[in-house]
């Protein structure tokens, strides 16, 4: 097929396009466009909104108090990008470097998830973490175990064991945005790793690196790519999570999300809620140009 | 080289199974300090493997490999003294080509100046003096090869290993390239051991070859020797062109020896052969070494008479097809037997590929050293 195929077929062209092109204007950018205009309007009664051109919304939205919950859900989500990379590295490593048989079942693994509802998972995840939860069953067995073996040896027994607080806190909500999120991380690292060539590992193990420093000085660099890809895909919808904070956070853990959906809802603000979505989209703008802009790594031969 | 060669590579009973296929099959071989070594052998034949476990990527299921008398079978290959040119040269593409020559020296921990001086050395070494800010994508595949060379070669390693070096490379840098890399190797004195599959590269390098056929070693030879003294059909088919036939022994002196081939004739020899008198035996007969004739004036008749017996040494034939490639002249004759034999003549001048055609009787004719007695 010749790339320039769609000139000489305009009519073939516009039939294949046509439908998507319709979908992605009536049901994304209408709808964008309209909360853009409900972003510069104003509350008349319950359900009337008059587009008066206000900027009162967006001087509303960049108040300390709202800034301190941007910055705040700048730092959850950074901090869940910063932890799915940790983990999900070596991961990714792990499943690159795994035989031919288990490759395809270790990426399943990864992508299982996916298949399962996200309310579903996150309520799986609370029940995991509850106070009367597994990891607390498990860490009261554990505290048990130890004050009976101090006992047995002749010292005074450790306090009773009091449930720790697992969930409704900030704790729960960076663990629970990882747990949703290191899938994103894991597969554009997986894609960047396996292109990689592994004689290029073989030549800096053979030129007398260790593998630690093979990783940092040869496939870190390589895999550079496939890091920026793995830390915008995860940080940019741990920015706007919205379910994970609702459910597993405490009152001192809402993201931006959060108060952006009070205002669609219990406030009845849609124009100040519109203009903080509008803030938070322009900030995903500017970190996707930030990465567009930068060097070019040459591509991997 | 010098008599006092000693081996500075043993590999002594290794075998290598991956799985149930074994790739390598109890190689003894050893490499001498020094020399110029090829592994060859067609692809799939166990030469790589081979080559990898000399430098640490593989272990040996069984046997040993010593490098210098010291026994690295189990040694990382970030630790053996030996470096190793990828086929794929596998230059780092995110740094320099000085980065990439010095990076070796980084780790090893020489300092500043002396990396300075020594990257600089390599580079001139392989001819890449002044490229050394230059990124590896803006240079040619043959550029690349020789960045590997010196990255390789600053590290003053006992034994450099390349794999398949010239493969990527088109036919006329190929060429170049096995001068350079001779060249190279007379410089600066390290053992090279290259793999290869094409025979070509092996003779025009190597001091010695060792082809490797299924995983074990089928000949260990000099280029000549390897052409000329072939051990077994495997060796006199892969390397060169050559003519078969099945035969039997039917004369075996200290400086004669005679095999009546069915499809080619009754060839006698000027030297011995061990075998058994009636011993079922093949004759290798390249086809450089049999000349044409122009049927019917004897003259086939009367050269093979000047070291044969009569009837020894001569065919009769048709020329069903050839092929003129410049240099030389291929002619594929079917015999009065019926089986086919490959001639090739060369065209020594301007009008000599004119002297025979299609369909053409002719009669042949080669000396009693020519034919090689094979026995497996």
């Amino acid at each position: 097929m010749a790339e320039q195929d769609w000139k000489t077929n305009k009519r073939v062209f516009a039939a294949v396009s046509l439908p998507t092109l319709f979908w992605i204007i009536v049901f994304f950018l209408v709808p964008m466009a309209i909360v853009w205009l409900y972003s510069f309007g104003e509350n008349k009664g319950l359900t009337e909104i008059d587009i008066s051109g206000t900027l009162d919304n967006y001087k509303r939205a960049t108040e300390w108090l709202y800034l301190t919950i941007f910055g705040k859900s700048f730092a959850v989500a950074a901090l869940v990008t910063l932890i799915c990379l940790i983990i999900g590295f070596p991961v990714a490593m792990a499943i690159t470097f795994a035989s031919e048989k288990w490759r395809p079942w270790l990426l399943l693994g990864i992508m299982l998830p996916f298949w399962t509802n996200l309310l579903i998972r996150t309520y799986a995840l609370m029940m995991l973490l509850g106070t009367q939860g597994f990891a607390n069953k498990g860490l009261g067995a554990l505290w048990e175990g130890t004050s009976w073996i101090k006992t047995l040896v002749g010292l005074q027994p450790l306090p009773t064991w009091e449930p720790v607080q697992l969930l409704f806190n900030n704790f729960a909500v960076v663990f629970g945005l990882v747990y949703v999120h290191l899938p994103f991380m894991v597969l554009p690292l997986y894609a960047a790793l396996d292109r990689l060539d592994r004689s290029l590992i073989e030549a800096s193990l053979d030129l007398g690196a260790g593998h630690f420093r093979t990783i940092m000085r040869i496939v870190v660099p390589l895999a550079a790519p496939g890091i920026i890809a793995g830390v915008m895909i995860t940080l940019i919808p741990a920015l706007g999570a919205y379910l994970t904070p609702d459910l597993m956070g405490g009152t001192d853990s809402q993201m931006i999300a959060n108060v952006i959906e009070r205002q669609f809802k219990k406030a009845n603000d849609w124009p100040f809620g519109a203009a903080l979505s509008f803030l938070l989209i322009y900030a995903m703008f500017a970190l996707i140009a930030i990465q567009s802009m930068r060097k070019k790594v040459p591509e991997v031969r | 080289m010098t008599d006092t060669a000693h081996p500075i590579i043993q590999i002594q009973n290794v075998s290598k199974r991956f799985g149930k296929v074994t790739a390598v099959d109890n190689v003894t071989l050893d490499i001498n300090a020094g020399e110029f070594f090829v592994l060859l052998g067609p692809s799939g034949c166990g030469k790589t493997t081979l080559l990898r476990m000399i430098a640490g990527f593989e272990l040996p299921t069984e046997g040993k490999i010593l490098i210098d008398g010291q026994d690295v079978t189990g040694v990382p290959p970030n630790k053996r003294p030996v470096n190793m040119v990828f086929q794929s040269y596998a230059v780092f593409p995110h740094m320099s080509v000085a980065d990439n020559v010095a990076y070796g020296l980084k780790i090893a921990g020489v300092k500043g100046g002396e990396i300075k001086d020594r990257v600089a050395e390599a580079l001139e070494l392989v001819k890449l003096g002044g490229f050394e800010t230059r990124m590896p994508d803006q240079m040619s595949g043959g550029q690349r090869q020789r960045v590997a060379l010196a990255r390789s070669l600053v590290m003053r390693p006992k034994v450099l290993l390349l794999d398949e070096p010239l493969s990527a490379l088109d036919a006329k840098l190929r060429a170049q390239m096995q001068f350079e890399l001779s060249d190279l190797q007379e410089k600066v004195g390290i053992t090279f051991v290259t793999v290869t599959h094409d025979q070509d590269e092996a003779l025009s390098m190597a001091c010695r070859i060792g082809v490797i056929n299924k995983g074990e070693v089928a000949q260990l030879a000099t280029p000549s020797d390897l052409y000329e003294y072939p051990a077994n059909r495997f060796v006199a088919d892969f390397v060169g062109s050559v003519n078969i036939f099945e035969g039997k022994l039917t004369l075996d002196d200290a400086d004669k020896a005679a095999v009546d081939c069915p499809g080619l004739g009754k060839v006698y020899l000027n030297h011995g052969v061990t075998g058994p008198h009636g011993a079922d035996v093949w004759i290798a007969l390249r086809p450089e070494k049999i000349y044409l004739h122009v049927p019917g004036e004897g003259k086939a008749v009367k050269a093979a008479a000047q070291d044969a017996p009569d009837g020894y040494n001569f065919a009769r034939g048709k020329i069903k097809g050839m092929s003129y490639l410049g240099d030389i002249t291929l002619f594929e004759i079917e015999l009065e037997s019926g089986a086919c034999l490959r001639v090739s003549r060369p065209n020594l001048s301007r009008h000599d590929q004119d002297d025979f055609t299609w369909g053409d009787k002719v009669s042949m004719h080669w000396r009693a050293d020519s034919p090689v007695v094979l026995l497996g």
